[in-house]
């Protein structure tokens, strides 16, 4: 079975076009980095200035939630439609994500003394 | 390759099985070691159950009860039911999908050594001062002042055996995932692979909340951390948490593979597809789910608060929908079948009132308000016990029957089979039946002991005698095993008759790559559908025949184990825990048990390491080789004559 | 698969981590693996949420309480660094896809340092705390935060290990279709790594001085 894969090689040109477009993907995950680190400055100091806690906490969890989506969606590739089986990938990631919100639901509100 | 026809040296066989990567060869060791832990722990029942038989009786000693009555639990969860589900999961659902084998192999058999070494360690507790005696629960308003280091094998043992479990279950998962044959589509799938996939999906997410519990208590015993210690600001209220966040989903990992056996066995023998097939598989992935949100009906009586207990009270009586969904589909399947009522047939019948009984009872314990009288009682008991009796060891024996002829190419006897299931089930429900009401006069769960003359003793005596006809039951099954050991090979497909889905068209004894040419699945009941066409070799194939690539053995996955296994003692022994320290529990230097658990966990990270810097490619099976291998077997199967790789 | 394929920048598959059975099946296993990370994480969080505020009767508030203890200028390097580490292992990914070999050897060695640094910015920051009196077994609070930050310095630990034996076991092999998968998840664990952490300096630093 695996004996026979066989491996198409790309022409000149769709060499060339290749590299381009991974050239340009990884650029893209520069600027998906740049955003990164502009979201944990504004974390940084939005904690250090001197706003409500009430309301700076719920905006750095925020601020944490956009950016792990970023490292899933774009440093991880589950934004890449065509990867393997990635819908059920996605499907156990968002599942574990859900039933840990259950947990800090709970830890939050009926673990008391 | 004819080496395969030759009979090995006993040395060469025990080599084979402790390197082995073969699903049917893991399979088989799950049976043989969930078996000899179901023997332990049924022999601790039937001591408590003696010691119970009277009132005042001083057989077993308080003590000595209480331990029984830990590892009984502990046993018949994490090492009689967890592995004997595996063993089916691996003989049956590579075959029912079309694969050659499971996802990742090596895993595998890893995950079988984690589970045999973890639960050898945790019975050494015996000889080593002690076996734990806190409940299976181990709740650590209780077990972080146990003396001794009882609760110490506990806590690292399932540690070992739960990560063993984990490992499983994500293979598990994987494999039906990516190794599905052609045309095997999600909606094609034989139930007993959607529960299994559905059973891992929980094992996935409730393991690791048990790891987390169980090492935290690791380090507050062990280490001195103070995550229980109310003194230190802890809370015991976590543990309670975390142990049925994962306890809850653990009762449906057991019951959900059950349930998919049952979905197996009842349309082979009512001869008619499952009814209701989608309404099936939607149920199990909703009981999947709200397993997950139910878990504090264990907990109504901590005082979580009214609102609470109120969510989840009515969380946990939505779960009775689904599973009704599924007993009204098997009722059903049989209505106006044909059927044909053979031993696995008859726990199947068994099973649905039994279950009901169980569902119906789980029920009452959720409305929140009556449990504050049921709670700790032995209606607890009668409730766990019909549904794990009734659902999962009925599942289990039956399965016995129905697979034993794919398993090991013997039938086991039908008429003794007979005998056993009446006699187990009688016993079974003559043992859990009057503790329901035992529960209502007020008997607690978990005593060694009661006084006479509260209108206790008769329902105990009769419980303890149905305890000794259960276990007259297993013996007579084991007894049919060595019988089947002696008995003519089938040499055969569809055993039964009237198999339906993929694993029943394949001759026996397999080969051990199981599929000559991958499957191509037409429909649901591929099997089925293929005699219907008058199909003689009972599939089409989806590739012509070629070379076929195989895993290697390995020894490494029994190497990683015993690594754990001897940093667990290095922990075990830890001079640093609150125990120790008050003079309580043994220790060794602080050297000794760091020692110990460099040099183990070096031994697992060496291990592994060392398979990370080889190439393991495995080999490839050439078409000549398959072809000497299916001639042997053909020759085998018609004469007799020793050939085959069984 | 066949080891001996050799490939050029032309005929190497753009998901060469895709292209083999094993590969497919580590890729969807790894990730499944990954979500029970996730859950496991989970309790963690959720067991130092609920005890992050408690001790012994009487303990100093004034000296181990969130607000006291943690100094967010560390943290807030940590972070950095561990952050531009995940951008350094995508870089080895791009390179991977170019059939760049050294590429993906230099950049997956440069995460290696990078992770030692934080680790070694970690292990100062706990010797910093055990100096001042907040120990292991100090509180119900210095045992959760060491647990769960510790649990995530494990995960750095096993990363750093993993990722070298990957570098130095092939470094006389070159890529190929049977370790271009084992890059490629590594580079996952290593990005979880982050993920895990995005939440840590959240959920413990920031909002740990907030109070
Ligand atoms: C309709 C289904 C079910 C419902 C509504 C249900 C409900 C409950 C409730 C409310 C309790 C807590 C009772 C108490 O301690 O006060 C309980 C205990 C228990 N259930 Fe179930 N249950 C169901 C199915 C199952 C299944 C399928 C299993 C196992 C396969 C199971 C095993 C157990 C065990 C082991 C306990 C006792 C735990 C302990 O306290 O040690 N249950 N059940
Ligand atoms: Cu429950």
């Amino acid at each position: 079975m695996a004996h026979d894969t066989h491996f198409e090689a790309r022409s000149q040109v769709q060499q060339e076009y290749y590299r381009k477009e991974n050239a340009a993907k990884m650029r893209s995950q520069v600027t998906q980095f740049a955003i990164m680190i502009l979201l944990t400055l504004v974390a940084f100091a939005s904690a250090v200035a001197d706003f409500a806690p009430n309301f700076v906490k719920p905006f750095v969890l925020l601020l944490a939630g956009v950016q792990v989506v970023q490292q899933l969606y774009a440093f991880m590739h589950m934004e890449d439609k065509k990867a393997y089986h990635i819908g059920v990938i996605s499907f156990f990631m968002w599942g574990g994500a859900l039933i840990a919100f259950t947990f800090f639901l709970c830890f939050l509100t009926i673990i008391w003394w | 390759m004819s080496s395969v026809a030759q009979k090995k040296g006993f040395g060469a066989q025990v080599w084979d099985y402790l390197t082995t990567v073969d699903h049917k060869k893991i399979a088989i060791m799950y049976l043989a070691a969930g078996t000899l832990f179901f023997a332990i722990a049924g022999l601790e029942a039937l001591f408590m159950r003696f010691q119970l038989m009277f009132p005042e009786s001083t057989f077993v000693s308080a003590g000595t009860f209480n331990q029984l009555l830990t590892m009984h639990g502990t046993t018949m969860l994490f090492l009689a039911a967890t592995p004997l589900l595996f063993a089916f999961m691996n003989a049956i659902v590579p075959l029912q999908i079309g694969a050659r084998d499971v996802a990742f192999p090596f895993l595998n058999s890893l995950g079988f050594w984690l589970f045999f070494l973890g639960a050898v360690f945790l019975h050494l507790s015996f000889f080593m001062g002690g076996a734990p005696d806190a409940g299976w629960t181990s709740y650590a308003s209780l077990s972080l002042y146990s003396p001794g280091h009882g609760i110490d094998f506990y806590v690292l043992g399932l540690q070992i055996s739960g990560a063993g479990t984990l490992i499983s279950g994500i293979n598990f998962i994987v494999t039906i995932i990516t190794m599905r044959a052609p045309g095997m589509t999600f909606m094609r799938m034989p139930l007993f692979t959607w529960t299994s996939l559905v059973s891992s999906t929980l094992i996935l997410f409730a393991f690791p909340p048990l790891t987390v519990g169980l090492f935290l208590m690791l380090v507050d015993r062990m280490f001195g951390a103070n995550f229980f210690d109310h003194t230190m600001g802890g809370n015991t209220i976590i543990w309670e948490h975390l142990f049925w966040i994962f306890g809850h989903p653990e009762v449906y990992i057991l019951v959900l593979p059950a349930f998919g056996l049952f979905s197996e066995i009842i349309p082979v023998f009512a001869r008619k597809r499952l009814f209701g097939y989608s309404s099936m598989v939607f149920a199990t992935i909703l009981i999947g789910f709200l397993g997950f949100m139910v878990w504090a009906h264990h907990m109504f009586t901590t005082g979580l608060g009214a609102t609470a207990n109120a969510i989840f009270a009515v969380a946990t009586m939505t779960i009775a929908v689904p599973t009704g969904m599924k007993v009204f589909n098997w009722i059903l399947t049989i209505w106006g079948g044909s059927i044909k009522v053979t031993v696995p047939m008859l726990y199947a019948l068994g099973f649905i009132p039994s279950f009901v009984a169980g569902g119906v009872t789980g029920v009452m314990q959720a409305a929140a308000p009556l449990d504050y009288q049921l709670h700790d009682s032995y209606f607890i008991v009668a409730h766990f016990h019909y549904v794990i009796v009734g659902g999962i060891v009925t599942a289990l024996f039956g399965a016995a029957h129905f697979y034993w002829p794919i398993m090991f190419n013997r039938a086991l006897n039908e008429k003794l089979g007979v005998l056993t299931f009446w006699i187990f089930f009688i016993g079974f429900h003559l043992t859990f039946f009057l503790q329901h009401f035992l529960g209502l006069m007020g008997m607690p769960r978990r005593v060694f002991t009661y006084m006479g003359d509260q209108g206790w003793d008769l329902f105990n005596l009769i419980s303890t005698i149905g305890a000794a006809m259960m276990g007259v039951g297993v013996i007579l099954l084991v007894l049919n095993v060595l019988i089947s050991i002696k008995s003519e090979p089938l040499n055969r497909r569809d055993y039964w008759g009237d198999g339906r889905s993929l694993e029943w068209a394949l001759e026996t004894p397999l080969p051990f790559y199981n599929f000559k040419q991958t499957p191509l699945v037409r429909g649901y009941d591929p099997y089925w559908i293929e005699k219907q066409e008058g199909n003689k070799e009972g599939m089409v194939y989806a590739e012509p025949v070629g070379d076929i690539h195989m895993p290697n053995n390995s020894i490494l996955p029994l190497i990683m184990s015993i690594g754990t296994f001897i940093a667990a003692f290095g922990a075990l022994y830890s001079p640093w825990g609150d125990q120790a320290i008050a003079g309580t529990a043994d220790s060794v230097s602080p050297g000794l048990s760091v020692g110990l658990i460099v040099l183990g966990l070096g031994i697992t990270v060496g291990a592994m390491i060392a398979r990370s810097l080889k190439d393991d490619l495995g080999y490839h099976v050439h078409v000549a080789e398959i072809e000497a291998i299916e001639k042997d077997l053909a020759q085998y199967r018609a004469t007799g004559k020793k050939g085959g790789n069984k | 698969m066949d080891l001996n394929t050799k490939f050029t920048p032309q005929n190497w598959p753009e998901h060469a981590e895709q292209a083999t059975m094993e590969g497919k099946n580590k890729f969807v296993g790894f990730w499944i693996f990954l979500s029970c990370e996730v859950v496991l994480f989970a309790s963690l969080f959720a067991t130092y949420l609920a005890l992050k505020d408690s001790g012994p009767a009487g303990m100093d508030l004034a000296k181990y309480s969130t607000k006291a203890l943690y100094e967010l200028p560390l943290a807030f390097a940590m972070t950095m660094i561990l952050l531009t580490s995940s951008l350094t292992s995508v870089y080895a990914m791009y390179h991977m896809k170019n059939f760049n070999f050294k590429g993906v050897q230099t950049w997956m060695g440069i995460t290696v340092i990078l992770g030692l640094c934080f680790l070694g910015l970690e292990i100062y920051e706990f010797y910093h705390y055990v100096h001042a009196g907040f120990g292991y077994r100090h509180s119900a609070f210095s045992s959760a935060f060491f647990t769960l930050v510790g649990t995530h310095g494990l995960h750095v630990i096993i990363g750093l290990v993993w990722i070298s034996c990957l570098i130095f076991r092939n470094m006389k092999r070159g890529l190929n279709l049977y370790n271009a998968p084992k890059y490629f998840v590594a580079s996952l664990y290593w990005h979880f790594i982050d993920v895990v952490w995005v939440f840590i300096f959240t959920v413990v630093y920031l909002m740990g001085v907030l109070g």
